[in-house]
C-alpha cells in the first residue's frame, strides 16, 4: 500500500483517488470503498453520496473553495490538487477550506508539489501529504515540515500574527 | 532602522539553514533544476549570462555603515570587487559561485540582511522613496509601513508561488518619489478629514512588456486594515490571475481583463471576510514600527548662520555651488540637507559601486549621516541626514571617492539596466549607450540649462531600467541578431505618471547621441521659460521632434 504523510508521521494511504471522468459526471460509477472523486462528480452526485462515509472529494487548482463550500465539513477528507508545483492556488483553497467553510478533516495535497513546499502548505491548513512520486523518500520530506518555527503572519496553524505575541 | 529581534534572527536563521540544505541537495542531484529554480531566485540567485546574478533586499533602500561594509566584503571576497544598485533599491553582486551562495547569505544574515523574495514569483521588497523621514513634503512617514509590509510579506505561507512576481510600494509624500502608480500595488499615505492615516491604493499598475498605469481601488483605506486589504487584494489575485502565460499573469492584467470596478468588488467582497480578523493592526504594533524609525539625535542649529556659511563657500567655489543645486535638497530639520552621491559618473556603468566606494559611503555615513545610507529607484545613494554645515567637507570626500558628479535629475543621471553586458535576456546593450550620451552630454553649464530630465534606458521589454516611464525612453530591441534602440517620449513616474509613446522607427548604437541631442535640440528651440522637457513635450506633442529626428540628411 502506497504511504504518505499525515500529521507529521508517515502513515499507509488507504484511500484511492478517482480521476475525472471523461464523460458526464452523473453517469459516472462511484466504486464501493474510500474513494477520492473529483469535484464535478461530487457535485453531479452529491445526493446520494452524501450518506456515505468514505468519499473524500478532490479540488484541482482551478476550482475554487466555495464550489464545495461548507458541504466539506462532514466529509472525511478533502483533496487539493497541484498540476503543478509552481501553481500555488492551492494554497488560498485550503486555507479557504479551513478558515471559511470550517472544514476539520483531513486535508491533502495531492499531485506535483514538492518537498520544499511542506512547510507552507501545513501553514495553510494541509495535513496530509501524498506525493504523486512513488520514489519520495518521505523520512528526508518530514524534516522540511520544520524548516520554520516563527512565523510573521497570522495562518491556520497560527492564528495570531507574531506582532500579536511579540513580548 | 528596523533592528531585529530574536524572532527575526530565527527566522532569516532558518531560512538561510534552508537553502544551505536545499543547495546541497540540488548539488548532490536530489533536487531537479526545475525545482531548484524557484527555489534559489526566492533567495536572490539568478543564473545569468556569464555567471550567476545575486539580489540582495534593501528593505526600502535603508542600509547602516555596518552593512555597507558588509556588502564592500562580500564584493571583495565573493564577487569581482563591485555591485549594483537595482531600480528596485536593490544590491545585486554579477560573479557570485552558486556554491558560496549559503556562504554569502549566512553572512549577510548577520547584518540583518537577506536576499529573501528578491526574486521568484513571490512578494517582492517593498520599496519606498530614498527621503522618506526627511522630506520637507511628507506628509507621514512611510517606512513602519513598509516595515510592516516586509514582515508580513516574508515567507507568507499562501503567497510564495503567485502567478507572477508581486512588487509593493509605498509613499508618503505629496511628490512621489517611488513610482507607486507602476506598481502591482502602489499606496500613498493620506489623511482624512478627521486627520487620521491611511492609504489611497493603487492596483494593476506595472511596467514590462504591457505596460500600465495603476488604478485607484480605494481612495482612503484606514491604516489598521492595511494587511487584511493587501491579503484580500493578494488573494484575489493568487486565485484568479492568469497561470497559462506568463506576459499575462501579472495582475495588471487581471485588472484590465475584469474591469477595475469588477477587480474592486472581488477584492472588498473578499476583504469582507478578512476585516477585523487578527491580521488587523494594533496601534501598538503601528507604533512598535514607528519606533524603529524615530528622529535621530538632530543638533538644534540657528539654520540661517549654517546656510549663510554654505552660500560663503559656494560663492567661492563654483564646483560646490553645482553640486549643491543638483546633489543637495532641503529638509524637514532646520539646519540639516539630504544629499545625494551620484553613481553616474560618466563611463561607469550607471548603480556601479565598488568595494572600496561601498567602504567610503559606510565611512561617509558614520560621520555625517547618522551611519545611515539610502539606496534609490534612479541608482544613487542618499544620505539623508547631514548638517549643512558639513557639506562643505562631505563634498570634497564625495569628489576624492568620485560621488560628487554634480548631475542628480539632469539627462546624464540615467536610470539603465544592465542590458546585453550582463543580462541573458538582453535584446540589445544599454550601458554602453549610456555613456555614449553621458559623453554628448558632458558640457555641465548645458545641462543645467536644460533642467531636470529622465532619460531611462533597458535593454530588453522586460524594462528593468523602466524606459517607458523616462520622459525620454529607450528599448533596446533586435533587428535579425543586430542591436537597435527605440526611443519613447513622454513617459513619467511621477504623480502625474504616464507612458511613453513611441517616437518611430528605431536607431542604431552610434545614431542614439545625435538623436538625444536633436530632441534636446527641439526641446529648447521650443520651451517658454521655467518649462521642463516633459512639459514641452505634453504641450507640443511628438511631431516636431519626429520631424527633427527623422529628417532625410539634405
Ligand atoms: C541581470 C539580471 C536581470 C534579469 C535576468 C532581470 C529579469 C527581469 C525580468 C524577466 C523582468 C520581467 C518583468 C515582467 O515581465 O514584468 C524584469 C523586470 C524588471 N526588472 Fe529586471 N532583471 C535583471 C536585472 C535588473 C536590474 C539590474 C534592475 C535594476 C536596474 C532590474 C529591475 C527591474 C524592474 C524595475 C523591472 C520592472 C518591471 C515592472 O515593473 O513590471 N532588473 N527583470
Ligand atoms: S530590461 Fe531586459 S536586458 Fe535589461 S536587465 Fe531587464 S531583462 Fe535584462
Amino acid at each position: 500500500m502506497p504511504k504518505l504523510v499525515k500529521d507529521g508521521v508517515i502513515v499507509e494511504d488507504t484511500w484511492t483517488l478517482l480521476s475525472k471522468p471523461e464523460g458526464d459526471a452523473a453517469n459516472f460509477a462511484v466504486p464501493a470503498g474510500q474513494v477520492i472523486v473529483p469535484l464535478s462528480v461530487w457535485l453531479a452526485q452529491k445526493s446520494e453520496l452524501k450518506s456515505r462515509t468514505d468519499i473524500g472529494v478532490w479540488l484541482d487548482s482551478d476550482e475554487t473553495a466555495d464550489l464545495l463550500g461548507e458541504d466539506a465539513q462532514p466529509l472525511p477528507l478533502v483533496a487539493v490538487n497541484f498540476p503543478t508545483f509552481m501553481d500555488g492556488r492551492a494554497f488560498s483553497t485550503a486555507r479557504l477550506l479551513r478558515e471559511r467553510f470550517g472544514f476539520t478533516g483531513e486535508l491533502r495535497a495531492v499531485g506535483n508539489f514538492i518537498r520544499d513546499q511542506l512547510c507552507y502548505l501545513r501553514r495553510c491548513g494541509v495535513n496530509a501529504f501524498a506525493f504523486s512520486n512513488p520514489e519520495s523518500d518521505l523520512q528526508a520530506a518530514l524534516k522540511s515540515l520544520d524548516d520554520f518555527t516563527e512565523y510573521y503572519q497570522a495562518s491556520v496553524d497560527q492564528p495570531l500574527p507574531l506582532f500579536r505575541r511579540r513580548a | 532602522m528596523y533592528i531585529y529581534d530574536e524572532y527575526d534572527h530565527t527566522i532569516l536563521r532558518q531560512r538561510v539553514a534552508q537553502f544551505r540544505d536545499q543547495t546541497e541537495r540540488f548539488l548532490a542531484g536530489e533536487i531537479k533544476p526545475e525545482e531548484f529554480l524557484p527555489l534559489r531566485l526566492q533567495n536572490g540567485l539568478y543564473v545569468q549570462r556569464l555567471a550567476p546574478m545575486l539580489r540582495i533586499n534593501v528593505p526600502y533602500g535603508m542600509l547602516n555603515s555596518a552593512q555597507l561594509r558588509r556588502l564592500a566584503h562580500i564584493a571583495r571576497h565573493y564577487d569581482k570587487g563591485y555591485c549594483h544598485v537595482s531600480t528596485r533599491q536593490n544590491i545585486q553582486f554579477n560573479w557570485p559561485d552558486l556554491t558560496e551562495v549559503p556562504d554569502i547569505l549566512q553572512e549577510l544574515a548577520e547584518v540583518q540582511m537577506h536576499g529573501t523574495q528578491s526574486s521568484g514569483n513571490c512578494i517582492r521588497n517593498t520599496t519606498s522613496d530614498q527621503f522618506a523621514g526627511v522630506a520637507e513634503d511628507e506628509v507621514i512617514d512611510p517606512r513602519p509601513y513598509c516595515e510592516i509590509i516586509r514582515q508580513w510579506s516574508t515567507f507568507h505561507p499562501e503567497f510564495a508561488f503567485l502567478p507572477r512576481k508581486f512588487k509593493i510600494a509605498v509613499t508618503g509624500s505629496q511628490q512621489d518619489r517611488a513610482a507607486v502608480q507602476v506598481h502591482d500595488i502602489g499606496l500613498q499615505i493620506v489623511l482624512n478629514d478627521a486627520g487620521e492615516v491611511g492609504f489611497k491604493v493603487y492596483v494593476g499598475g506595472g511596467l514590462g512588456r504591457t505596460p500600465v498605469i495603476g488604478s485607484v481601488i480605494r481612495e482612503y483605506l484606514p491604516q489598521e486594515h492595511l494587511l487584511t486589504y493587501l491579503e484580500a487584494i493578494l488573494r484575489v489575485y493568487n486565485l484568479f490571475g492568469r497561470r497559462d502565460n506568463k506576459y499575462k499573469a501579472r495582475i495588471k492584467i487581471l485588472v484590465r481583463a475584469l474591469t477595475p470596478e469588477v477587480f474592486t468588488e472581488k477584492v472588498e467582497a473578499e476583504w469582507a471576510y478578512l476585516k477585523g480578523t487578527s491580521n488587523t493592526l494594533t496601534q501598538a504594533e503601528i507604533d512598535r514600527a514607528k519606533s524603529f524609525f524615530t528622529e535621530p539625535p538632530y543638533e538644534t542649529i540657528d539654520d540661517a548662520a549654517a546656510q549663510a556659511e554654505v552660500a560663503a563657500l559656494a560663492a567661492e567655489h563654483l564646483a560646490f555651488s553645482k553640486w549643491l543645486q543638483r546633489n543637495v535638497r532641503g529638509h524637514r530639520v532646520p539646519g540639516y540637507a539630504a544629499v545625494t552621491l551620484s553613481l553616474k559618473p560618466t563611463g561607469v556603468a550607471p548603480g556601479d559601486v565598488t568595494d572600496s566606494q561601498l567602504e567610503i559611503i559606510a565611512n561617509l555615513a558614520d560621520e555625517f549621516s547618522f551611519s545611515e545610507a539610502r539606496t534609490t529607484h534612479e541608482q544613487n545613494i542618499v544620505l539623508a541626514d547631514v548638517k549643512k554645515t558639513d557639506l562643505f567637507t562631505l563634498w570634497h570626500k564625495a569628489k576624492v571617492a568620485g560621488f560628487a558628479t554634480p548631475n542628480i535629475g539632469t539627462i546624464t543621471d540615467i536610470i539603465c539596466c544592465p542590458g546585453g553586458d550582463f543580462c541573458s535576456l538582453a535584446n540589445a546593450k544599454s550601458i554602453p549607450i549610456a555613456e555614449s550620451i553621458q559623453r554628448q552630454f558632458d558640457d555641465m553649464d548645458y545641462v543645467y540649462d536644460l533642467g531636470d530630465i529622465d532619460l531611462n534606458i533597458s535593454g530588453c521589454m522586460n524594462a528593468c531600467g523602466h524606459h517607458h516611464v523616462g520622459h525620454i525612453g529607450i528599448l533596446g530591441v533586435d533587428k535579425k541578431g543586430e542591436e537597435f534602440y527605440q526611443v519613447q517620449l513622454g513617459g513619467s513616474a511621477s504623480n502625474d505618471a504616464s507612458l511613453g509613446d513611441v517616437l518611430g522607427p528605431s536607431f542604431s548604437a552610434g545614431d542614439m547621441p545625435s538623436v538625444i541631442q536633436k530632441l534636446v535640440d527641439v526641446f529648447v528651440e521650443n520651451r517658454t521659460e521655467e518649462e521642463l522637457f516633459i512639459d514641452t513635450y505634453r504641450r507640443i506633442g511628438a511631431t516636431p521632434f519626429k520631424e527633427r529626428v527623422y529628417a532625410k540628411a539634405s
